[in-house]
Parts: C-alpha cells; sequence; structure tokens
C-alpha cells in the first residue's frame, strides 16, 4: 500500500486528504446531529414506560381520585411548588449575590460555608425538624414548661409552610451555587458598568445584573422545583399530601401501578410546559459575557447592614447545615453502642464508588448534549434535549421501575439469545450490574449536570467560535482547546451536583444495587423505614460527611 | 448460523465487547454450597440474624435484598421466569395476597408449615405463610384515659373522644388492614361512618409514624391512639417511665386485629426445596424465638412462648378470621379511608 502511494504525485494526496478531513468532519458533524436523539432515546425510555401506562386506564380509580383526593393534592403540591420556588430565589440569589459582591464580617467564610447543606439530604433535613420542633420536640416541650400551658398557638411544623421552608432550606444551594457562578463571573463588572450610567446600586441590581443572571438563577430554580416535585421522602415524613403521595398511594394501597403511572406521566406533561416556557422567553436573549472579572473590589458594607447581612447568612447556614449536623450528632452518640462497625467502611465505599462514576459518565454525556445543542441549534434538536432532563422530576421510585422493567425485558432477551444459540442457561446477566445502576442515574441526573453545563456554554460567545474555526480549530480540538478550558469551573459544578444527589439517591440504589451491595442510603432507608430515626442518624451523618468531599474540593477549586 | 459469522465484522465487534463489558460488571452466580436467595421488605436488621441461623443449621446460605414491597413485586414481574429469587417476604398480609394474585408465589404443601402456622394466618392455596403477628391496638395515656372508657375500634369514632385521638396515616399498610377487616365484619357504610367518626375526633393531623403517634400520646397531645405493639415495646425500652399502657379491644366480638409478617416461595424458584426448607426454619419454635427477641412481635407457632416482656403485657383473643381478606379490601380500604378525609 504504502508503495502505491509513493508514485502518486504529492499534490494529489494533499487535495485527497483535504477532501477526507472534509469528509470526516461533516460525518462527525452529522454525528453531533445525532447523538442528543440517541441520548434522549435511551433516557426517555423510562418515560415510555410510564406513559405506556394509558394502554391500561382504570376509570374507576381515576373517577375516585378526581372526586376525593385530586383537589386537594393538586392545590397542595402548587403551593408548596410556588413556596419553594420562592424561598429558593430569595435565598439563593441573595445569598449569593452577598457573598461574591460585599465585604461584610464573615463573607469569606459564607461565601463556603453556604454550600455545605448541599450535602444534606432532605429528608435528613425533614426529620431532624420535625425532631426539633413538633409537639414533642425538645422547642415545644421546653416552652411548654416555660409558659406552663398547652402551646396550641405554636405553629404546627406538620403543615404546608413547614414542608416549603425545610425543603427552601435543602433545595437553596442549586441556586446559591449557580446564580453565585453568574454573579462572580460578571455581576461587580456589571453594577459598575449600570452605575456609570446613572442607575443607583439598587437600580443596577435589579434591571442589569439579575436579568442578565437569570439562566444561571432559572436554571437553579428548575433543579430545585423538579426536587420538589419528585419528592416523596420528605412530604411522608410530615404527612404532607402531594401528587407523589398520591402516585405511592394508588401504587401501593390499591395495587395499581397502572394509575399511580398516569399520575407520573402528568407530572412529566407538567414539568415539559414549564420547561418549554421557559425556554421560549429565553430564546429571545443572548448571553455573552466570557471572561471571568479579574479580582475586583468588594463593596464594603458597615453597620446594620453588615450585621443584616451577616445575621441573615448565619441564621441560613444555621437551620440547613449546623442544627441538622448537631441534632444528628447528639443521636448519633446516643446510638453509636449499636450501629458502628466496620461495614460503614464498605457502605461509604460503596456509595463513593458509585457517585464518582455515576457523575463522570453523567457530566461527560451533559457536555457532550450541550455541545450538540451548540452546533445544531433548531427546534428538534432543542427539544429532543429537553426531553432528556425531564427524568429528574419523576419521583425516583417510578423511573426506579421504567428503568428496570425494559432493562429486565432487554435481559431476557439476551438470555433467550444466548441460550438459543449455545444452549446453556445463563439466568439474568444485565441485571444487578453496575452498569443498569449507572444508566439509571444518567437517567435521573442528566438534567443536574445539564443546566450549568448550558448556562455556561452560553457565556462562550459565537465570535470565539468563528475566531477558533478561522484558525482551523474545529471538532474535538476545539472541544479540548476552547470549550474545555472555559466550562473546567461549570464541569466541576455539574459533577458535583451530581456526586451529591446519587449519594443521596434511595428508590433507584435500592432497586437496582447487586446482592451484598448496599450504601449508606441503604443503610438509612432500613433504618427509618422502621421510624428508627435517631439509629438512622450515624449513617445520616457519614453520608453527609461523606458527600462534603467533593463540596470542599469545588469550594477549593472556585477560590483559587 | 455459525458463530464465527456472529462475531465477525462491525455488528459483532460491537456485541462481543458489549457481552464483554456486561460480563466484567456481572456479579459472579455459581458457587460451590447451595444458596437461595430472598426479596425482603422486612429490614436487614429484622432478618439478617434469622438467615445467619438458618445458614448454620442447614449449610445453606442465603443471598437477600431489601426493598419497600411495591418495588419487590413490580421486580419479580419484570424478572420473570429467570428470576433469581427463591423466597418473598414482606411485613403485611396485603402485599403477599397481591404477589399470589400476579401468580408470583408458588403453592407450597408442607406438613411442618401446616402444623406449625395457624390456618388463618396463611393462605389457602398454601402460597404464603404468615410467619409473626403483628397486633394493632390501643394504647392510652394513663393520666388522661381509665380503661373501662376504651372498648373496642369502633368506640374511637364516638364524640367522647373528640381532639382526643391520634392516627398514623392512612397510607401505612397497618392502616388499611385493618380497615379492610373492619369493612369485612361491619360493611362498608358502617366503616366508613366509623373511620369519618375518627377523623372528626382527631387532635392533630395523621402523622408518619407510630412512634411519633405514642410519643403524642405520652406528651399529652391527644389521649389515645393506634398502633402496633412493638412500636410501643421499643418506645417503653428506651423511656420506662412514659404513661403508656396497652389496651385491647374489640374481646367481645372480633378481637384485636391481626396483621402477619409473613413468606412466600417464589412461582419460578430454582431452588424449591431449600426455599420451603427456609421457610419451615422460620416457622420452628428457634426461630420463632429470635422474632420475639429481634423485635417483640408475636410468634405465629402457637407452640411458642411469648417471653416475659410480652407476656407482661397482657393476653388478648387476637381476630381468628383468615388474613386473607385484609388483601382482598385493601384497595376498598384505601378509597374509603380518602372517602372519609383521613389522610
Amino acid at each position: 500500500m504504502k508503495n502505491d502511494f509513493s508514485s502518486v504525485n504529492p499534490a494529489a494526496i494533499s487535495d485527497i486528504q483535504q477532501h477526507s478531513s472534509y469528509e470526516a468532519g461533516y460525518g462527525i458533524r452529522r454525528a453531533w446531529r445525532v447523538f442528543p436523539f440517541l441520548v434522549a432515546g435511551v433516557v426517555l425510555v423510562p418515560v415510555c414506560v410510564v406513559f405506556a401506562s394509558f394502554l391500561s386506564p382504570d376509570d374507576e380509580i381515576w373517577q375516585h381520585l378526581i372526586s376525593t383526593t385530586l383537589p386537594s393534592l393538586l392545590t397542595n403540591t402548587l403551593w408548596l411548588s410556588l413556596g419553594v420556588i420562592v424561598g429558593t430565589s430569595l435565598l439563593g440569589v441573595s445569598l449569593a449575590w452577598f457573598t461574591s459582591v460585599y465585604r461584610f464580617p464573615g463573607y469569606r467564610f459564607f461565601s463556603w460555608a453556604l454550600f455545605l447543606p448541599l450535602a444534606i439530604p432532605a429528608y435528613v433535613i425533614a426529620f431532624v425538624a420535625l425532631g426539633t420542633f413538633d409537639y414533642t420536640g425538645p422547642v415545644q416541650t421546653s416552652l411548654r414548661h416555660w409558659f406552663n400551658s398547652d402551646l396550641l398557638w405554636f405553629p404546627d411544623i406538620r403543615s404546608g409552610p413547614g414542608v416549603a421552608i425545610v425543603m427552601t432550606l435543602a433545595f437553596y444551594p442549586y441556586v446559591y451555587l449557580l446564580s453565585r457562578d453568574a454573579f462572580l463571573t460578571q455581576g461587580k463588572r456589571l453594577l459598575e458598568v449600570a452605575q456609570s450610567l446613572g442607575f443607583t446600586r439598587q437600580q443596577g441590581f435589579f434591571r442589569v445584573v439579575l436579568p442578565m443572571a437569570r439562566p444561571w438563577i432559572v436554571a437553579g430554580i428548575m433543579l430545585a422545583l423538579m426536587e420538589t416535585l419528585a419528592d416523596f421522602g420528605t412530604v411522608s415524613i410530615f404527612n404532607y399530601d402531594t401528587f407523589t403521595t398520591a402516585i405511592y398511594k394508588t401504587w401501593f394501597g390499591m395495587f395499581s401501578l397502572s394509575t399511580a403511572s398516569q399520575l407520573a406521566s402528568l407530572l412529566i406533561l407538567i414539568v415539559l410546559v414549564i420547561i418549554m416556557t421557559e425556554q421560549r422567553f429565553r430564546l429571545r436573549m443572548r448571553f455573552s459575557e466570557s471572561r471571568k472579572s479579574a479580582r475586583v473590589e468588594r463593596i464594603p458594607l458597615t453597620g446594620w447592614q453588615a450585621m443584616a447581612v451577616t445575621g441573615f447568612a448565619g441564621t441560613v447556614l444555621f437551620f440547613a447545615f449546623a442544627l441538622p449536623i448537631i441534632q444528628l450528632g447528639i443521636w448519633a452518640m446516643d446510638a453509636l453502642t449499636i450501629g458502628l462497625d466496620q461495614r460503614y467502611l464498605e457502605f461509604a465505599w460503596h456509595s463513593i464508588l458509585l457517585s464518582v462514576l455515576a457523575a463522570l459518565i453523567t457530566c461527560l454525556v451533559a457536555a457532550m448534549l450541550a455541545y450538540a445543542a451548540r452546533l445544531h441549534s433548531d427546534g428538534y434538536t432543542r427539544f429532543a434535549i429537553r426531553l432528556t432532563t425531564v427524568g429528574y422530576a419523576l419521583p425516583g421510585a417510578v423511573l426506579a421501575v421504567g428503568i428496570f422493567i425494559p432493562m429486565a425485558w432487554l435481559d431476557n432477551l439476551l438470555s433467550d439469545w444466548i441460550e438459543n444459540i449455545s444452549g446453556v442457561e445463563t439466568g439474568l446477566l444485565i441485571q444487578g450490574t453496575l452498569t443498569v445502576m449507572l444508566v439509571a442515574y444518567m437517567t435521573r441526573f442528566l438534567a443536574v449536570s445539564y443546566f450549568p453545563l448550558e448556562s455556561a456554554l452560553q457565556r462562550v460567545t459565537r465570535s470565539i467560535d468563528e475566531a477558533a474555526a478561522g484558525f482551523g480549530v474545529t471538532g474535538w480540538s476545539m472541544l479540548r482547546m476552547i470549550y474545555f478550558p472555559m466550562l473546567k469551573s461549570s464541569l466541576f459544578t455539574a459533577a458535583t451536583l451530581v456526586f451529591v444527589d446519587v449519594m443521596k439517591e434511595m428508590p433507584i440504589t435500592l432497586m437496582t444495587r447487586p446482592f451484598d451491595w448496599d450504601t449508606l442510603a441503604v443503610r438509612i432507608f432500613s433504618l427509618t423505614s422502621e421510624g428508627q430515626w435517631d439509629q438512622a442518624a450515624l449513617p445520616a451523618l457519614t453520608l453527609i460527611l461523606t458527600g462534603l468531599i467533593p463540596i470542599i474540593l469545588l469550594i477549593r477549586h472556585s477560590e483559587t | 448460523m455459525s458463530r464465527s459469522f456472529i462475531f465477525s465484522g462491525h455488528v459483532g465487534r460491537w456485541c462481543s465487547s458489549f457481552l464483554l463489558i456486561v460480563f466484567l460488571f456481572a456479579v459472579p452466580i455459581s458457587s460451590q454450597a447451595e444458596e437461595i436467595v430472598v426479596y425482603s421488605s422486612r429490614i436487614e436488621q429484622l432478618i439478617k440474624p434469622l438467615f445467619d441461623a438458618f445458614t448454620k443449621e442447614t449449610g445453606i446460605t442465603v443471598k437477600f435484598t431489601t426493598d419497600k414491597e411495591g418495588a419487590l413485586l413490580t421486580r419479580l414481574l419484570a424478572e420473570g421466569k429467570r428470576t433469581p429469587a427463591d423466597v418473598l417476604i414482606t411485613t403485611d398480609a396485603g402485599n403477599l395476597w397481591e404477589a399470589a394474585r400476579n401468580g408470583l408465589l408458588k403453592p407450597v404443601t408442607s406438613p411442618v408449615l401446616q402444623a406449625n402456622i395457624p390456618e388463618n394466618l396463611q393462605d389457602p392455596q398454601g402460597q404464603w405463610f404468615g410467619l409473626t403477628v403483628r397486633a394493632r391496638t390501643i394504647v392510652y395515656n394513663t393520666r388522661k384515659v381509665k380503661p373501662e372508657e376504651l372498648s373496642t375500634y369502633a368506640d374511637l369514632a364516638d364524640p367522647k373522644w373528640k381532639h382526643r385521638l391520634c392516627l398514623r396515616t392512612s397510607k401505612k399498610v397497618y392502616n388499611q388492614s385493618l380497615v379492610a377487616m373492619m369493612i369485612a365484619e361491619l360493611g362498608e357504610t358502617e366503616t366508613e361512618r366509623i373511620v369519618k367518626g375518627w377523623v372528626d375526633n382527631l387532635a392533630t393531623d395523621p402523622v408518619a409514624d407510630d412512634t411519633l403517634a405514642l410519643e403524642f400520646v405520652a406528651a399529652g397531645r391527644c389521649d389515645v391512639t393506634l398502633v402496633n405493639t412493638y412500636y410501643y415495646g421499643r418506645l417503653m425500652r428506651e423511656n420506662p417511665t412514659l404513661p403508656l399502657a396497652i389496651f385491647w379491644p374489640n374481646q367481645a366480638t372480633t378481637g384485636v386485629h391481626i396483621n402477619v409478617s409473613g413468606a412466600g416461595v417464589i412461582q419460578y424458584s430454582k431452588h424449591g426445596a431449600a426455599a420451603v426448607r427456609l421457610l419451615e426454619f422460620l416457622s420452628s419454635e428457634q426461630a420463632q424465638k429470635l422474632f420475639v427477641e429481634l423485635n417483640m412481635e408475636y410468634p405465629a407457632n402457637p407452640k411458642v412462648e411469648y417471653g416475659e416482656l410480652l407476656n407482661s403485657w397482657g393476653s388478648f383473643k387476637g381476630d381468628p378470621r383468615s388474613i386473607v381478606q385484609a388483601g382482598e379490601l385493601q384497595a376498598d380500604a384505601v378509597r374509603l379511608m380518602d372517602r372519609a378525609g383521613y389522610r
């Protein structure tokens, strides 16, 4: 072959090479075109399984639901969602703004410490809050002693506002994390521009900085909202009825998985509508801020303003992080004698291994999706990509079933095939392997990694793309040389979010884990399902501390 | 179709690398000693010691996984005839009934099980057997209630209990079974009236678990509640001075509502004999005593002594009716509680 080539004239070779590289480039572009649809195809399998439930409708259960609990469930869910949206955006955005632009006592500490609640599962904050503030908790008990009265005026924590507050404390870090990212890179300078245009600081924030940070803020709020809609742990601890509790009740209580799935598919539709609406609004905007601002001077706060900001940040941190940790610590001390053995190392190791692998895979896929979306910004591609993120709003157990059923079907098919050609009985091969778990996690958490990356990609301006292309940098090398350095911090953020979420995840882990392969979350499940909250403190604390590792890495990364 | 054809070319290479990955991740299945697989909604702490005892006695090892009942049943259905599972263990009769209804369980004829487990605590076709008895009874605050005031579950609907009752959520299967058995006894209309009465008498919204309901009664938030006895046992062990006591309701009528934690052999089990052996072992005196020690549940095997602690709670007449009805009427019970506004 080599000899043949040597006889051809050089110009022709270069011609051929050019031609083939063009072909390859075209092929790669085509591949990027198809990629989002492939991923959407995989991720949508469980969603399709959920929707397939409409093939076996049960009118009677539906009529029952509509005439009894459904109306109140819907209003409950609506109020809870609104509460969490308002709560997380107020806390998340304001804290992010304060810690990225102002100087106040303890700002250095708070700017990283406010990330920490990310590691605490919502259900843990919930059972700590209930244990502390409910009728039999220490707060009400001592108040009753002091006032020597029944204390019936004390607000019941097992109520809509109670749940909304707990979820706000659990989910605000999503908004904080993402909007801080926006403010750090563009906040201060935008504010200065606004002020130079004659706006006051306040006007500048509301009219310039906030609108410019919108993609980040909205991405954070979307994550919080989807978590809220999918949540089962927190609401069941509070016995607060939402759409999700109805899904579980029809499934477990009335043995109707199909009606449960139908309810779940409504949830997907709602989320889709929200996503599409949000995107329609966003389309009209173009964001192009690229440089990470050089070290900017913080605006110093003094007097009562400084005190108020420090007090505010301190309060949030206390309730979202310190209090749960302290209470868990006290319970764990009590339970230490029975609970702690070397198996905890194994649980923690399993949790970490799963989380790391899932974070790597999910972020890789999300980054490729984000890049594909950039290459092909047509409606179909965007829609396909949007579809890949809806899994996050599905209650975990429903998604777990949606993944398990097709997986088992595939598994049986594979075994049939092997048995046919070899005559050897194989049993199920895929199920009970880490592969299943990782695909399942990816399906669930693609949104968590995609949203931060997508917002970050908007920062890479078109002119950068064009300039790069002008230098002949395209395809993979563009990804490596241009995008990766610019997206590094967002990739890190995305990976941390997935890591922590997988640590906390229960239903998928329970259903797909291999034998003898328990994780910390599984341990918590098995203790809390018998109502032994205090004994669950030990695994919960271990889970939180393990989850803190990547968060602290993330913080150190973003500080330097 | 020859082997070389399958594993050649593009498709073949993809297939073989896919298989390779699958095998790399696959957990090795083969092992020397006989091994059975259990799917259990009974949590690890309350079942593993029994498996260990079983292995010690028979040499058969037990591999198990835990999850909620709904997930386990779905899983068994999806896995179909290749399921690795040999035995299903649940914490209530309703889900065993549902598993049997879906053809997931195999009828078992075992003289040992017949002898050890009372008839009303097993499936008539032998598809599942109750292993422990969970009595759902009334617990009251001894400072505020005299036992003479109490009588039946239905009586708790009486207006004299207004703002004095605490209940666990209707989403818990224990309450669903209780109401199902009431429907079997009293019919839908009367049961619905009673459940509505309970809701009217609530001192606070239904709570998420039995322990919390007990703590509410102890702290004076309400005066009476309905719980499974072992929750009472656990709480009193931690805090013996609480002003709580057990009352056995319905002694003149149906008896105390009982549910079971039980097990059945999976239809497609490939280790049927070993699976039956596990069930037989779990019904034996040795295992039944372990159940009592582990979680203060009542033994299903009537030949087994209750032990000092359970005896100290007094003797009672349990509901002699077949527990199968708890499964059959569970969905109706859920609907009824929805209608009655019992959250």
